[in-house]
């Protein structure tokens, strides 16, 4: 392994990891708004938010690319307002590695926060516990496994993003280059020893995300 | 020690709980309720599917009622024509559901101080509880391995040391054998004795009801068809109903044949029976006969002259085990049902076909007017 399959292995996990931690609160919230509350527009927003599984991903890379470009709406707020660039830079691999994992990452919870028996929640309360104080110690610990479960779906998910990332933020070697774009551009140039370390390495990283997440499921069932 | 003498002087453990234009549309009725209770332990007593643990829900503030007001000693929890609904959590009223609902990530000790109030006075504290329920055993175990009884004691001690000001049971003791039962039973009643506090029980059994009721209401398909003391209740229901929902075993049809003062002489089937009845309508001719099955006395061969006014020669029809008794049927003229111990079944020698007089007590014959 070179230096620079070291920087693009690193960049890669921290860049994953980074988008996975960010999408975690609001993922929460929308699972647990989805799993425990009723209001109007709930079933536009469960399909809004599914769309990007479904989707091609560069579908959903140009859509991202549309919104966040200099001339998108958002895109350009944020160049004139905080002098900040997503597109190309690697800011835009985190934004295409969230919006990718994040379907991932609610489903699961969602299950997780349905699966906590709400007659739990209840109780807890007529034992004088607050709502915020009934979400932090029975329906977070109840829901734990599955949203860490969730978590390292979302995280494997983003390890190995392709359609998306390369349309928002290109395949610039030491900026943007991720795992799955460095080994499709190693074929390409036909550097096949290049792309077959760097295809050990992304199953090595995948096989460990998806083990960590069944390991945890059955010591769940297990638990009950 | 002073907070001890302080709350044993405030002590109260009657509550005054208004439960007034309740409504609450169910799947099957709309629950419709209007009750004051003040017992120290008010069973609800009622069929599956009544509509008790609804109403439980709603005092407890767990459900929103179409329309309700609840107030419980002169503080408003529920008010829908004001827009009140104080939280479950700021109500300081305990609640043991069915399903207990014990934290299952939580050890044993950790669920019985889940609610513990810091400023809770000498009647909740851990140690009293803990003694009370006999839960030390189980401090360091694991919820999820405990037993049915040990479930239903931790869920108890739980809410009890919520300090709670009412305490809500939904048939408590109804997963649990009959051995366990009579483990339980006394704690509530030592419970009831020592804590001092008022409690709402869900039953639908009557030894649990007249043993720690002092107030009984009784509901069906989501209205209260009787209210009031228990022994009142289980002696004179208000209607067949209410005798149906209370087994009262022998609801016979019968006719008025002669009415001396207090005496009421009743033909039922082929022979004739005599009740004291004080509030039945002049002029009625038919009538259903309500006898207990514990009010009925059994004596083998001749009867000899004896207080009870009624004599009913009939013979065995079928025996079976009913909890700890036996339940007899007899054929008099019409099918009556007795309750008796194994043990004076078995003095008795009863055995299907076996001759047998009945004798039942003037006053323990019940007739509604039809």
């Amino acid at each position: 392994m070179t230096a620079e399959e070291w920087q693009i292995v690193w960049f890669t996990a921290w860049v994953s990891a980074l988008s996975t931690l960010m999408i975690l609160p609001f993922g929460l919230g929308v699972a647990w708004l989805l799993a425990r509350k009723q209001w109007p527009g709930k079933s536009i927003v469960e399909t809004l938010i599914s769309l990007p599984l479904v989707m091609p991903p560069v579908a959903t890379g140009l859509i991202l690319l549309k919104l966040l470009g200099r001339r998108g709406p958002v895109g350009s707020f944020l160049h004139d307002t905080l002098n900040l660039d997503i597109i190309f830079t690697w800011r835009g691999v985190l934004v295409a590695l969230g919006v990718m994992s994040f379907p991932l990452l609610v489903r699961s919870a969602r299950v997780a926060f349905e699966e906590v028996n709400p007659r739990l929640e209840q109780i807890a309360g007529t034992l004088g516990a607050s709502a915020a104080r009934v979400f932090c110690t029975i329906t977070l610990p109840l829901a734990l496994r599955g949203i860490v479960s969730g978590m390292l779906m979302a995280f494997a998910r983003a390890l190995g993003e392709f359609g998306a990332t390369i349309m928002v933020a290109g395949n610039i070697p030491g900026e943007t280059s991720t795992l799955s774009l460095a080994i499709f551009q190693s074929v390409q140039l036909g550097e096949d020893a290049q792309a077959f370390r760097l295809l050990g390495v992304s199953v090595a990283l995948a096989f460990l995300a998806v083990w960590t997440g069944e390991w945890l499921l059955l010591r769940r069932k297990a638990a009950k | 020690m002073d907070g001890r003498m302080a709350a044993t002087e405030e002590e109260s453990s009657e509550v005054n709980l208004a439960l007034q234009n309740i409504s609450l549309p169910l799947p099957q009725f709309t629950l419709e309720v209007n009750l004051e209770l003040r017992g120290r332990i008010t069973v609800l007593f009622g069929p599956s599917g009544s509509g008790k643990t609804s109403l439980l829900d709603l005092i407890a503030g767990l459900r929103r009622p179409a329309s309700a007001r609840i107030e419980i000693d002169g503080e408003v929890l529920t008010d829908t024509a004001s827009g009140i609904m104080v939280p479950p959590h700021r109500r300081r009223i305990g609640y043991v559901p069915q399903d207990l609902a014990l934290f299952p990530h939580l050890s044993v000790t950790q669920n019985l101080l889940y609610g513990k109030r810091v400023e809770a006075a000498a009647p909740f504290s851990f140690e009293k509880i803990v003694t009370l329920l006999e839960l030390q055993p189980l401090l360091h175990r694991r919820v999820t391995v405990l037993s049915g009884g040990e479930r239903q004691r931790v869920a108890l001690g739980r809410a009890l040391l919520s300090a709670p000001r009412l305490l809500l049971l939904d048939e408590p003791l109804a997963s649990l054998d009959a051995k366990l039962k009579a483990k339980i039973l006394p704690c509530l009643i030592r419970i009831r004795e020592e804590c001092g506090v008022p409690m709402i029980y869900v039953t639908h059994d009557r030894f649990e009801a007249l043993t720690l009721a002092d107030e009984m209401v009784v509901m069906a398909a989501g209205k209260v068809v009787q209210a009031g003391p228990v022994q009142e209740v289980f002696s004179r229901p208000a209607d067949l109903s209410v005798a149906g929902i209370l087994t009262v075993e022998s609801v016979l049809p019968g006719r008025v044949l002669k009415v001396t003062e207090d005496l009421v002489t009743v033909a039922v089937g082929t022979t004739q029976v005599t009740a004291m009845e004080h509030d039945l309508p002049s002029g009625t001719k038919d009538v259903s006969v309500c006898i207990r099955a514990e009010d009925v006395i059994l004596i083998r061969g001749e009867a000899g002259p004896s207080s009870p006014r009624n004599h009913l020669p009939g013979t065995v029809r079928s025996l079976s085990r009913e909890g700890p008794l036996m339940r007899v049927e007899l054929d008099c003229g019409f099918l009556l049902v007795a309750l008796l111990t194994k043990q004076a079944c078995e003095e008795l020698a009863l055995a299907p076909g076996q001759g047998v007089i009945a004798l039942v007590k003037a006053p323990s014959i019940h007739l509604i007017a039809r």
